[in-house]
């Protein structure tokens, strides 16, 4: 068990420095995502499973959607994009 | 040569004057009536100040210095509130014990007092829950109502520029929603595996926010958590059958008066449970069976009212986001 608590911590500041360093916005987001995705499963293992709801629910889910829809907004994704390369 | 040289600098000297050659389609703006004769001229009601009564004297001097008056005031008052309220907290964070002492409160009594009589006092299964709603709710309180304030303070500031625009010019909507729908498409056609995981997901995600919402006093979770999950139905509904279908049952009206009525109810109750519990009065609420549904005294109906406004507010940001509006 403990060797798995430390490839997830491991995996976690991986995934930390990748949110960083990534070019690709869309990349940023959906390893953000996995970052949650992750915390929430050392929440759990950390026996706190409130946590673990929560982050699942929140980080991973509407804190990524927003984020979605912000690059959206400023045109990173989607059908504006699309037309960006077009023209 | 001589008189063409003339007749150019007579025709650039009346160009200078403004007495060139016009346009044929020029409109020349009809002179101005002449003013009226004295008499006939609308008489101001101030004119004469002497005649005028102290009350015109005091509206006429109101309606000069007025707002000027009262912007010093305004700003005077919210410098000295915002200085009076510093000076409160500064107050009581001196009155703290110091941080991170080992004989603090915080270190030995607390945690041994929730650990041994924590079931025994709230009534919960779930000891976090116990502590959220029950010895510190009006941190929960707190919470939720920074939530509904930020969501509805964003839907009045977007919803009024957005309310504007459409009443200066009506056109603006349906080009909107015609913006829209190229954007994301008839979702019926070109969406069939969003709509068809939205149709076997849907009730299941709406059924895990409900158990973890009723059940937040037996089992890991609460109103937070729930309601963020309830939240998340809302939104895939949004994106799979179009937000038109979802604001048929969940519109800007229903946030405001279901968060609204949360907060009040969650305020009344915790207020009278915490008043009846610090002046040691017998309270009506009844504690339950540890272990029951219905039990743990207020932390079922609180934890509903959490769930509503959390689901209602993280769905309110998103809908906010997607395309401006609830």
């Amino acid at each position: 068990m403990i060797i798995i608590e430390w490839l997830l911590l491991i995996f976690l500041i991986v995934c930390a420095i990748a949110v960083s360093i990534s070019k690709n916005l869309l990349n940023s987001v959906i390893i953000f995502m996995n970052y949650s995705l992750v915390m929430a499963v050392i929440w759990v293992l950390l026996r706190s499973p409130d946590l673990a709801i929560t982050e699942a629910a929140v980080g991973a889910g509407v804190t990524s959607v927003l984020f979605f829809l912000a690059l959206r907004k400023i045109g990173q994704i989607g059908h504006e994009k699309e037309n960006q390369n077009k023209n | 040569m001589h008189e063409e040289l003339k007749n150019i600098w007579k025709n650039f000297f009346n160009w200078v004057l403004g007495n060139g050659p016009r346009p044929e389609n020029e409109v020349i703006p009809p002179d101005p009536p002449p003013d009226l004769p004295f008499t006939q001229k609308p008489q101001d009601k101030y004119s004469r100040f002497h005649e005028a009564t102290i009350k015109e004297r005091y509206e006429q001097w109101l309606e000069i210095h007025g707002l000027h008056i009262f912007s010093i005031l305004y700003s005077g008052l919210s410098i000295l509130t915002c200085v009076v309220i510093v000076c409160l907290l500064l107050a009581t964070v001196a009155e703290l014990p110091p941080f991170g002492h080992e004989r603090n409160p915080a270190n030995n009594e607390v945690i041994r007092r929730y650990v041994e009589h924590g079931g025994h006092e709230t009534g919960a299964q779930n000891i976090v829950a116990g502590l959220i709603l029950d010895y510190r709710a009006f941190d929960t309180f707190g919470e939720s109502a920074v939530l509904f304030t930020a969501a509805v303070s964003v839907l009045m500031i977007l919803g009024a520029s957005r309310r504007n625009k459409l009443n200066k010019s009506p056109s603006l909507k349906s080009e909107t929603t015609s913006r829209n729908f190229l954007q994301r498409g008839p979702p019926s056609l070109d969406e069939p595996i969003l709509r068809g995981v939205a149709s076997l997901s849907i009730p299941a995600i709406l059924m895990m926010g409900c158990v973890v919402v009723i059940n937040g006093h037996l089992t890991p979770g609460g109103g937070f958590s729930g309601g963020a999950i309830l939240s998340t139905a809302l939104i895939l509904a949004s994106n799979a059958y179009g937000p038109e279908r979802v604001h048929e049952f969940y519109n800007e009206r229903t946030f405001i008066v279901s968060s609204s009525t949360a907060l009040m109810i969650y305020a009344l109750s915790k207020g009278y449970s915490f008043f009846t519990g610090a002046n040691h009065f017998h309270s009506i609420i009844p504690k339950g069976t540890i272990g029951n549904i219905f039990s743990a005294g207020l932390i079922l109906p609180l934890n509903i009212c959490v769930g509503l406004i959390v689901a209602g507010t993280l769905y309110t940001f998103y809908s906010l986001f997607s395309k401006g509006d609830l």
